[in-house]
């Protein structure tokens, strides 16, 4: 029972703000008789998210696909390399600094190149959403293992445990709480990315993902359709948030005070 | 059973090849006896533990240990793992050396039962108290039968009253199968009240002052109340005192 009302009284405080914003920006577009190609009200938003809801709902299904697809590549991926840095030394110094080059070459002038590499449809997304995600996920797992306590790894040295017995059973379990932190990063990012590759390297027509709905939408001043689409995205955006909190959770409740 | 032999022979330790921790030492402890390496914070007697338990090497002399040891360790700190219950903490080292899971939680239930946490083995180490956590890790060191067990000031973080029955429940167990013990500790009352010889340490780098045998039997709380427990300790005070001024001038 107080959970629920732990849950209504952390809710109603940001819709309210989201409320707020709404009316203030449909009597904008009303007082100032902006043009709806230029800023479409909220409730012209809501109508054609209504009008057009089977075909968003398809189209947030396929992006859906591909950001899960390159966040779950970005997990796995992203704690295997942070690991392989933890325990080589020598990568760590030699390679780490390159996965920065990750975070900083823009995904926007590469994503053409994605679509050159891997074709037009699903498998550039899917790079493209698992390159801009990757990265938070190798520094967390990183950061995690390098903090392991002092006293437990001087523990497994004196029972002399192998290095994979130790990341096994206290460097992986010690990192859970930043793992999910990168994941935390990397679930919104991952959206991004796959929004982005969409932009370049989706099919159009009936198979329009939603980066696809936005550029041709885009292009046809249909600004209504573009805030409709973008309203689903950032829904699946937070949809992944709440999945991986929810993992985190289920994980961490027990022992952990980032979850109590 | 005779216990555990370890000789020090010209045994010291430097780091960084300019900080001396210990002085070149020789000093044969008490098979199947309990040793207690006394002296100030920060004299070397933690590097002297670990090189017995082989944890760190020393830079000079040798340490011969027979027969080779199963060596059972517990720390000030109780050092268990958060996200492992109590019997999965205690079965570690069981289950590190590849024990099925069977005997690590048999072997621990059992430990846990001689320490007094037999309902406890389901509690995550958050919900435990100090002491519990501490009894914990007593019993995480026994649990591999350990023919040496090295105390490094093992109850150094919990209040006096705690560490006293925790000092007495632990002398009996390590009485009863003869274990050879070496503790580390600054307190003097643990000191006499655990060891069957006390060895003084001076400051760093760390040199035997003296050593002080300990002529009691059963090791039971009214101990503390006798004459001759109280005049040891303040010999023992005196040395220690003289050893640290020494140290200063």
């Amino acid at each position: 029972m107080s959970r629920r009302t732990g849950v209504f009284a952390a809710v109603w405080p940001p819709l309210l703000v989201v409320l707020i914003l709404l009316v203030l920006w449909e009597l904008m577009v009303v007082l100032f008789s902006i043009p709806e190609y230029l800023l479409p009200t909220p409730r012209a938003v809501g109508r054609t998210m209504i009008e057009q809801w089977p075909r968003l709902i398809a189209a947030t299904g396929r992006t859906a696909t591909a950001t899960l697809a390159g966040f779950g590549a970005s997990a796995v991926l992203g704690v295997v390399a942070g690991s392989l840095l933890s325990l080589v030394p020598l990568a760590r110094r030699g390679v780490y600094p390159l996965t920065l080059l990750l975070q900083m070459v823009p995904l926007v002038a590469i994503a053409p190149m994605l679509v050159i590499w891997f074709g037009i449809g699903l498998p550039s997304v899917i790079v493209a959403a698992c390159i801009v995600s990757v990265f938070p996920v190798i520094a967390g797992t990183l950061d995690g293992l390098q903090s392991v306590d002092a006293g437990l790894a001087e523990m497994f040295r004196i029972q002399r445990v192998g290095r994979i017995r130790t990341w096994w059973k206290l460097g992986l379990p010690w990192s859970i709480p930043s793992v999910i932190t990168g994941l935390r990063i990397a679930a919104g990012l991952a959206v991004i990315g796959a929004i982005v590759g969409e932009f370049v390297g989706a099919y159009g027509g009936d198979r329009a993902p939603l980066g696809a709905i936005i550029t041709s939408a885009l292009k046809q001043n249909q600004t209504a359709t573009v805030f409709a689409a973008i309203g689903m995205a950032s829904a699946l955006g937070f949809l992944l948030f709440g999945l991986v909190n929810l993992g985190g959770w289920l994980l961490l409740r027990r022992w952990h005070a980032s979850a109590q | 059973m005779t216990g555990v032999e370890i000789e020090l022979r010209g045994v010291a330790k430097t780091f960084d090849r300019s900080v001396e921790a210990v002085a070149p030492m020789d000093l044969a402890l008490r098979a199947g006896g309990v040793t207690a390496l006394l002296g100030p914070t920060g004299c070397g007697k933690s590097t002297l533990l670990r090189m017995i338990g082989g944890v760190e090497a020393p830079t000079g002399g040798s340490i011969d240990v027979r027969p080779k040891p199963r060596i059972g360790f517990c720390f000030q700190e109780p050092r268990l793992l958060p996200w492992r219950n109590v019997l999965r903490n205690v079965g570690l080292p069981l289950e590190l050396d590849g024990r099925p899971r069977d005997v690590c939680h048999r072997e621990a239930r059992r430990r846990l039962e001689m320490v007094g946490l037999g309902d406890a083995t389901e509690l995550l180490p958050a919900a435990l108290s100090g002491g519990m956590r501490m009894r914990a890790a007593v019993a995480r060191s026994l649990v591999a039968d350990p023919d040496l067990l090295l105390l490094d000031e093992p109850f150094g973080a919990l209040d006096e009253v705690t560490r006293f029955r925790l000092d007495e429940e632990v002398a009996n167990l390590v009485r009863e199968k003869a274990i050879t013990v070496v503790l580390v500790t600054h307190s003097i009352s643990e000191a006499v009240f655990l060891a069957d010889e006390v060895v003084v340490l001076s400051p760093r780098p760390a040199r035997i002052i003296e050593r002080y045998d300990i002529p009691f039997g059963e090791r039971v709380a009214s101990l503390r109340g006798t004459e001759a427990f109280a005049r040891l300790q303040a010999d023992i005070y005196d040395c220690l005192r003289g050893g640290m001024t020494e140290g200063e001038s």
